[in-house]
């Protein structure tokens, strides 16, 4: 126990007098807490769109003015014909083209209906997609409004239609934010938890103090203890910090109960600090460890559904993603945090973390070897 | 019963099966300073990690102390102290704050064993509030051998504790492990610096792995077995040139500003020499007939 007290006192020592750890405790919270949010946004905006409209009637005005009234699309500009408007999708200026052909107006009334013609640039596949859509939303609602304008004059409310209403639970105004500050403050829980810990034990390797710890009584079991412990509180320091900060900034207050969040980082810290030091047993030195965690952490963020949502992933980036503890504090956070989901609702994921922590400290307590 | 004993101990590395350690067998004196010399890579570092339990041999099988390096590791751990050449504290922690730790971990404290370090951590207490990495070389070796020593290890373990460090450092260095084997400390010292050598009660030539010698300095010296003389040049390169390609009887090598020239059968005389010499170089160079140091043993017995 006295091993294991000094083993304590001497790594936060260390901790404390290293002012680059420190500071990077301190303020990747907040930074990343006061940028990502409001970049990692999923809603589309700012489409470029390219209007060819060979009808200059009333319709087609209200058409364009119409789709530029929605906010999503900004009007780049007018062309004679569709081969020029290509060739500003070919310039990337257009996200867009939009072809009104001659006679819109006067065949829809004449001849009740009329095509247009949509252009999608899909190099950026999440905004051609969206992009479409919308548009084709809009296209369908100002025909909506015209067959009403058209129909009562004639026959007034005949049209039979589902008129659909959503309500969002949870998350009422869909709001991005709160969607993905719990993401981050996994993200940030996993890089301080995985990160620190590798390159600590590495250093400690690479320096060669090792060989000086490892020919003293220090047991295998008290030098990992020594550690873990602090790399855990570290962890929930920097959550405590990060969950403050997003309730300053964002307005973010846990639905759920705080106990459940941190009986949950507590295991789940535990897991990850495990991965660390499995890491660390088998890098030589601070850089080898800090590219393996790098690897792990671009596949452990972009398999999370922190960006993108699991169900929509191929069965085999499906299983990885179950794999991935990332994924599981990330539905825990947001489950807790947006939910207010209570102990029970998170057994699962306690018990998956759980088997991880278990697997991950045995595999590394096994491969590292105090006799070199 | 002997501080050290080694029996047969080979160690290898890699799929070549390089050798580092090629089964050595020899015997440490409880209370002996012990020295290993040899040049860098002829094993002596590989030897000490062994004995030091950070290592499995191979093969064979060592003791320290009556207790067996791969058994009883975890007691001899609490046994020995160890400096392992390339300095390894923390240099985020201040020099107190280093030898409090180590002093913990052992279960001890500095007061407890103060005696033992007082004369060297006196030097050091004006620094004690300094961070290990920021002192010089020479106290970073005094702050390691008073680390490796606060736990009043029976047995000391030094891997090249000289290497890098000044002469007067040195000279002090050597000074202060007199002291502690007056104390009954057995101490294994290695080291690259052949006039260290002289210090040790005993000392082994190691090359490669294998042991060429081991005795102490004195007789090892006395079983010099050739006539060695020394000649003092300013062109040593020629000199070696034409004494190499006058005769096989002898053989010479630069040492200093001297070049040694030992000659290995007496068909050939110094005096024949000289006169080459005298001939070839400058007349006014003199051969003069000198006493080997270890490195003119070491030398000759990489020849045979």
């Amino acid at each position: 126990m006295r091993t294991l007290k000094y083993l304590l006192i001497k790594e936060f020592k260390q901790i404390f007098r290293n002012k680059a750890i420190i500071g990077i405790i301190m303020v990747m919270p907040m930074i990343q807490l006061l940028i990502l949010p409001h970049a990692a946004n999923y809603e589309v905006k700012n489409i470029n769109l390219v209007v060819v409209d060979n009808d200059h009637s009333t319709y087609s005005r209200n058409l364009v003015s119409n789709i530029t009234g929605s906010g999503y699309f900004q009007l780049t500009g007018n062309c004679q014909s569709f081969k020029q408007a290509f060739s500003e999708i070919e310039a990337d200026k257009a996200d867009l083209v939009l072809e009104i052909p001659a006679n819109f107006e006067k065949d829809l009334i004449r001849e009740q209906s009329q095509s247009l013609f949509i252009a999608v640039n899909a190099i950026n596949g999440t905004k051609a997609n969206l992009g479409a859509s919308y548009l084709s939303r809009i296209i369908r609602e100002y025909n909506n409004t015209l067959r009403a304008e058209l129909l009562s004059v004639d026959k007034p409310a005949s049209s039979r239609a589902i008129e659909i209403t959503t309500a969002n639970w949870f998350n009422p105004g869909l709001d991005y934010k709160s969607y993905m500050v719990p993401g981050i403050l996994a993200i940030l829980v996993t890089m301080v938890g995985g990160f620190l810990t590798a390159l600590n034990i590495v250093k400690e390797k690479e320096v060669g103090t090792i060989e000086q710890i490892n020919v003293t009584p220090i047991r295998k079991s008290q030098f990992i203890l020594g550690k873990l412990i602090p790399f855990w509180i570290l962890g929930n320091v920097v959550f405590t910090i990060g969950l403050t900060l997003s309730w300053l900034i964002y307005g973010i207050v846990p639905q759920g109960s705080l106990f459940v969040i941190y009986a949950f980082i507590a295991v789940y810290l535990v897991a990850i600090l495990g991965f660390g030091l499995l890491v660390s047993t088998y890098s030589e030195t601070q850089q080898q460890a800090m590219f393996i965690m790098f690897f792990f952490m671009m596949m452990f963020i972009l398999l999370s559904g922190l960006f993108t949502s699991i169900d929509s992933m191929p069965g085999w980036a499906k299983a990885l993603a179950h794999i991935n503890p990332v994924t599981y504090i990330i539905e825990v956070f947001r489950m807790v945090i947006l939910k207010g989901s209570g102990l029970k609702d998170i057994l699962p994921q306690i018990a998956v973390i759980s088997v991880g922590a278990v697997l991950l400290n045995t595999w590394a307590v096994r491969n590292y070897r105090k006799t070199v | 019963m002997s501080a050290i004993e080694v029996k047969g101990i080979s160690k290898w590395y890699g799929k070549q099966k390089q050798i580092a350690v090629n089964s050595l067998t020899f015997e440490v004196k409880k209370g002996e300073v012990f020295g290993l010399i040899g040049p860098d890579g002829a094993g002596k570092t590989s030897l000490f990690r062994i004995l030091t339990t950070l290592l499995l041999p191979d093969s064979g099988n060592a003791r320290v102390d009556g207790l067996d390096v791969v058994k009883d590791f975890r007691e001899i751990r609490n046994r020995i102290g160890y400096m392992p050449g390339r300095f390894s504290l923390y240099q985020d922690l201040t020099v107190e704050e280093n030898l409090n730790f180590f002093a913990t971990i052992f279960g001890t404290s500095i007061e407890e064993n103060y005696n033992l370090i007082r004369e060297i951590y006196i030097q050091l207490e004006p620094f004690k509030e300094r961070r290990a990495g920021k002192l010089s070389g020479g106290m970073k070796q005094k702050l390691a051998l008073c680390c490796a020593l606060i736990h009043k290890p029976t047995v000391l373990f030094l891997d090249e504790p000289t290497t890098g460090v000044d002469p007067v450092s040195r000279k002090e260095f050597w000074e202060m492990l007199g002291r502690l084997k007056d104390q009954g400390i057995t101490i294994m010292v290695s080291t690259p610096y052949m006039d260290e050598a002289a210090k040790c009660d005993r000392i082994a030539l190691i090359q490669k792995g294998d042991i060429l010698a081991i005795d102490t300095p004195e007789n090892i010296i006395n079983s010099f077995p050739e006539k060695l003389y020394r000649v003092q040049t300013e062109d040593t390169g020629r000199m070696l040139k034409i004494l190499s390609e006058y005769s096989s009887g002898l053989y010479a090598y630069a040492s200093g500003e001297y070049v040694h020239i030992a000659f290995n059968d007496n068909l050939i005389s110094p005096q024949e020499i000289t006169i080459v010499l005298r001939e070839h170089i400058s007349s006014e160079v003199s051969p003069e007939e000198i006493r080997p140091n270890i490195e003119d043993c070491f030398i000759h017995l990489l020849r045979a």
